[in-house]
């Protein structure tokens, strides 16, 4: 019988692990279709991650958003642009010393800086949404709509921005494509289409015979 | 048991292998903003861990705000790539140089 922290902490071994070799794969694969669904999967363990740390709002708004809208986008974006791969790639074992070297300074400087160690004593204790009395939507959901109005109001008026400059910038004006233009359409007045014209009537002359005499047998 | 120091050293060898991602494919602008979109992953790693273990409310609601700001990016992000694609037919860092930065 496994104790449940000790579970916990088999999964989030298992989902970190995951997520370091998915996140390793996102940098080193050759075909960019394969990074953006590595991605994916990146995204997907990191949320079981949080969904570990009972952030489930967060985990849940991770997939729905993230996986569900801007990696499909990106997939998308991969998928329609015709990338000549190999191209892209020179240079790659060239500069892997230097990015290898540099992260893993990074990595000794911040895990030296933050000190791990003393982090390691810090335990989970108790879900500060249950001691709250509430679920974790609802906990962050009440800070969000109090504490948060302003900058909640503010990160809409981001989205709706960069809705509208994405918009903006791929919209293009092809010249000499046809098109409806239904302002114009319903603003067309009878005299722009029909015009009457005044003449005088036409009356037969005696050399040419009429239809009707020589419709006779 | 899991404590602090997990999440942050998740964390921060997530936030380095992105690095080494920016340096390494440098001609690529796909795989450099997929390391950027890594990169926040990362930073909203320990915020979660921060605010679960700190049981404060305002580490989760800093990540619902980057998740919002980094879907924007995204968006602008790949709209001018499908515009540098359209009009130069490349998304080569090396060349996309008319700026001469």
């Amino acid at each position: 019988m496994i104790d449940t922290s000790l579970f916990q902490l088999i999964c989030f071994y298992a989902f970190a692990a995951v997520t370091v070799v998915a996140a390793l794969s996102v940098i080193t694969l050759r075909n960019s279709v394969h990074a953006v669904l590595a991605l994916v999967l990146t995204f997907f363990s990191t949320a079981c991650i949080w969904m570990l740390a009972e952030a489930e709002f967060l985990a849940i708004a991770l997939i729905v958003v993230y996986v569900g809208a801007v990696m499909v986008l990106f997939l998308f974006v991969v998928m329609m642009l015709d990338i000549d791969q190999e191209k892209l790639r020179e240079g790659f074992v060239k500069f892997l010393p230097v990015g290898l070297v540099v992260a893993a300074v990074m990595l000794v400087e911040m895990l030296g800086l933050i000190g791990v160690r003393f982090m390691h004593a810090q335990t989970m204790g108790d879900n500060p949404a249950t001691a709250a009395g509430m679920s974790n939507t609802a906990w962050l959901g009440m800070a969000l709509y109090t504490q948060y109005l302003l900058p909640f109001e503010v990160a809409a008026l981001i989205l709706t921005v960069g809705v509208i400059a994405a918009v903006a910038l791929t919209l293009r004006h092809r010249v000499g494509a046809r098109k409806q233009h239904p302002s114009e359409q319903v603003a067309v007045k009878a005299s722009d289409r029909v015009r009457i014209i005044k003449m005088a009537a036409e009356r037969p002359t005696d050399s040419q015979p009429s239809p009707a005499q020589e419709s006779k047998p | 048991m899991i404590t602090l120091s997990h999440y942050i050293v998740l964390g921060a060898i997530l936030f380095c292998i992105s690095v080494a991602g920016l340096f390494i494919n440098r001609k690529n602008v796909i795989v450099l903003l997929m390391a950027i979109e890594l990169m926040l992953l990362a930073v909203n790693i320990n915020f979660i861990a921060f605010s679960r273990f700190g049981h404060d409310v305002a580490g989760q609601v800093f990540v619902f705000f980057i998740l919002t700001v980094a879907a924007a990016e995204s968006a602008i992000g790949l709209a001018i790539l499908v515009l540098l694609f359209r009009n130069r037919s490349t998304v080569n860092v090396a060349e996309i140089d008319s700026m001469k930065g």
